[in-house]
């Protein structure tokens, strides 16, 4: 051979398996794969633990002298408290199962990101501390001691997880990883370690009532906004009531419906569909500009804060008197009111088991918590004939529908969007059985990891998301891409214009608002984004 | 036999290598899992690295069109420019194919007449490296728009339509705030 050095040597490629077990292979914090740490104002607001400004990447995380005692204590403290915990610590066989089930193993090929890798980051410190063959055989049972390096990178994959439970489907025990995540990150905010995509949003919503801490002035004034777009859309003026004391029904959805695109066009056919009822069947139904955010950040921190933020709406339910609540298209907002709410804030007795006025239809599913989906809802009007649909103006479109974590997994609402969907428009396509309903893939920001700076982590964990978007666009000519969740409709925009460029993003409202014929409207030429419909090209220029 | 003929004939086993030595980068547990599993839903790294090397190879041999070799390229180095891999080893394994040719063919490479020919493949497969580049940059340039539009094409453009775009930085962390 030439006496040339290896080209090898110059790429410095690693063709080999590292020959370190896990435990010994320490996790490197990566630019593009976390997100940056919680700003220390949002924490004071809070009232929450160890308030300063500190930086994931360094050395020193500012945390107090005593945190191994802190941390152990808290687990202590949550070992005893929920069961759930104590069993999934134990239970682990160990079988792989769910390893290659997690969206972010699957694509970003960390194997720290195996669902049960990712639990055995934090079950290794229960072994060492908490069991007696952790304390005796130490490593070989699968203990390690809690250092700092171990608590960093049970932070950085605490914060890789969207606590989508994917995994939790495929595990022979149910073990569900997204509440090791949960109860997880509980310890870290004991520490201030929390990141600011979630600390901030609920100090606004604590402080002002929703994420994006917009007053009540600017919320109205959004919707009024979307009440002149309407009426220059359908010649209907679609005003909605506001915080009104004695109406049947309060209407609460994420605020990102209200302030961001595409949310915003979803926001405008909830407009459309209340107009409708009021006009036809008089339905009775108010907003709230106090209780005008129906996500909770909440969730993705501790139970605590949790509880907070759920109690502010029905808090406002109380005072205005409604007989139920109506839930706009939220993800985690469904995970808490089906998953904690009666436990934490419930049951809420307050108020009246939610029956459709329009449809007589009692909502059993809702006797205790008093919160109805919307898609729910308006199935259940579409089923019963009271709306009246065109479905034909969502002709150009071409829709697939993410099953939202949360709503789907989390609460079991899987046939009610597809029928309302199908109803509201004639082109529909499911994506592939292994991809969808009860095994969807997580659009790879929930849980608070929407943010800009870990879009690397949001793209790769997006992957078999946007995999099987790719593959009915290509197959079906599929343009949009509907949901319902507000985080849904904020993350997957980026996804699409990543992997699958020529996929919008739609809320299934803004497909209903489309479809309504309202009374009294006028010849429709354009859709609720502008854009002209099918056939209308050249009366919406004019 | 001239050299197109006789890569046709060993393709199964270069390519086999050639998607071996992309998937032997990521770690252990990973790559055993993407060599194992062929749904493409289910495996999405492992399938679009074998799918996309198989037709690069015939794209190669055939001659295809700058255009087409991008668009065969765009879903692997896509997905490598977001893992965590350096520019160079997210699309070393473009470059890396010309040594995995000389392993297969070394007899054959000993004649002239396939020599001259794989001196030109091979330089085909260096162009094809900076394509590789391109479309890296492409990916790259792609995420840091996103990045950079996040708050103005989400929240800012919908409060701007509204005629309410002046009190929204108010409300956020001020510049400095944020631990960054
Ligand atoms: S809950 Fe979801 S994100 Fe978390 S480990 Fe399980 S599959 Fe992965
Ligand atoms: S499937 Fe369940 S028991 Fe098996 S490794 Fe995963 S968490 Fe453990």
């Amino acid at each position: 051979m030439s006496d040339l050095p290896d080209a090898d040597e110059f790429i410095k490629i690693d063709h080999s398996t590292p020959s370190t077990g896990w435990m010994d292979t320490p996790a490197k914090i990566r630019p593009g794969m976390y997100c940056y740490a919680s700003n220390y104002r949002s924490v004071e607001a809070l009232g929450l633990p160890n308030a300063r400004r500190w930086n994931p990447l360094d050395d020193d995380w500012q945390i107090p002298d005593n945190w191994q005692q802190i941390f152990l204590e808290g687990l202590q403290e949550r070992l005893d408290k929920f069961r759930s915990l104590k069993i999934f610590m134990d239970i682990c066989v160990r079988c792989g199962a769910c390893a290659d089930k997690c969206h972010y193993f699957i694509g970003t090929g960390d194997p720290k990101n195996m669902p049960v890798l990712r639990a055995e980051l934090l079950r290794s410190v229960y072994r060492n501390d908490f069991t007696t063959a952790g304390k005796i055989f130490g490593k070989l049972a699968g203990a390690r001691p809690l250092t700092l390096e171990v608590l960093k990178e049970i932070w950085y994959y605490l914060f890789q997880c969207s606590m989508c439970r994917r995994c939790s489907v495929f595990c022979p025990y149910g073990i569900d990883t997204a509440e090791i995540t949960l109860l997880g990150r509980e310890l870290m905010n004991l520490l201030g370690l929390n990141i600011d995509w979630i600390a901030t949003p609920i100090a606004n919503c604590y402080q002002t009532g929703n994420h994006l801490g917009i007053q009540p002035h600017a919320f109205k004034d959004m919707l009024d906004f979307f009440v002149e777009d309407i009426e220059e859309i359908t010649g209907v003026n679609c005003e909605p009531q506001y915080n009104k004391k004695g109406a049947d029904i309060l209407f609460l959805t994420p605020s990102g419906d209200v302030f961001a695109d595409p949310g915003t066009y979803t926001a405008m056919g909830y407009l459309i569909l209340f107009q409708f009822l009021k006009e036809k069947y008089g339905l009775d139904v108010t907003w709230s500009t106090y209780a005008s955010e129906g996500g909770n950040f909440g969730f993705f921190t501790s139970h605590e804060v949790m509880k907070r933020l759920n109690a502010k709406m029905y808090a406002e339910a109380k005072r205005l008197g409604v007989k139920w609540i109506l839930g706009g298209e939220c993800g985690h907002m469904w995970r808490v009111i089906h998953q904690y709410m009666d436990t934490m804030n419930g049951p809420a007795d307050f108020m009246e088991v939610p029956v459709n006025p329009v449809t007589g239809t009692v909502f059993e599913n809702a006797s205790s918590t008093k919160l109805v989906h919307i898609a729910e809802f308006t199935a259940d009007l579409i089923k019963n004939n009271k709306l009246d649909l065109d479905p034909s103006r969502n002709d150009n479109l071409s829709v697939t529908f993410h099953d939202s974590c949360n709503p789907s997994r989390g609460m079991g609402m899987l046939d009610e969007p597809r029928y309302v969907i199908q109803n509201v428009c004639n082109n529909f396509y499911d994506m592939p059985p292994s991809t969808i309903r009860e095994n969807t893939f997580c659009c790879g920001s929930g849980a608070g990891l929407n943010a800009g700076e870990d879009m690397e982590l949001r793209m790769a964990g997006g992957l078999p998301r946007a995999n099987a978007v790719k593959h009915v666009h290509e197959k079906h000519g599929v343009n949009m891409l509907a949901c319902i969740c507000a985080v849904d409709r904020a993350a997957l925009p980026d996804l699409m214009d990543y992997w699958v460029p020529g996929v919008d993003v739609i809320g299934l409202h803004e497909l209903v608002g489309n479809a309504i014929v309202l009374p009294g409207e006028q010849e429709r030429t354009m859709d609720l984004r502008m854009e002209p419909l099918p056939g209308m090209e050249d009366e919406a220029d004019e | 036999m001239g050299l197109k003929a006789i890569l046709q004939q060993k393709k199964k086993a270069i390519v086999k290598d050639w998607i071996d030595l992309v998937i032997d980068t990521y770690p252990g547990d990973s790559s055993k899992f993407m060599k194992s599993k062929g749904d493409r839903f289910a495996n999405p790294v492992g399938s679009t690295i074998s799918q996309g090397l198989d037709a690069l190879f015939d794209g190669l041999l055939n001659g295809d069109s700058r255009e087409k070799m991008m668009d065969m390229l765009d879903p692997v180095v896509r997905i490598r420019a977001v893992q965590d891999f350096a520019p160079s080893q997210a699309v070393f394994f473009i470059i890396y194919l010309k040594k995995l040719i000389r392993e297969k063919l070394k007899k054959e490479t000993k004649k002239d007449k396939i020599a001259d020919e794989l001196a030109e493949l091979e330089f085909k497969i260096d162009e094809l490296s900076l394509l590789g580049f391109d479309v890296y940059m492409g990916c790259k340039e792609t995420l840091f728009s996103i990045k950079a539009n996040q708050e103005k094409t989400k929240i800012y453009k919908a409060f701007k339509r509204a005629g309410l775009v002046t009190e929204v930085e108010e409300i956020g962390p001020e510049p400095g705030e944020l631990n960054i």
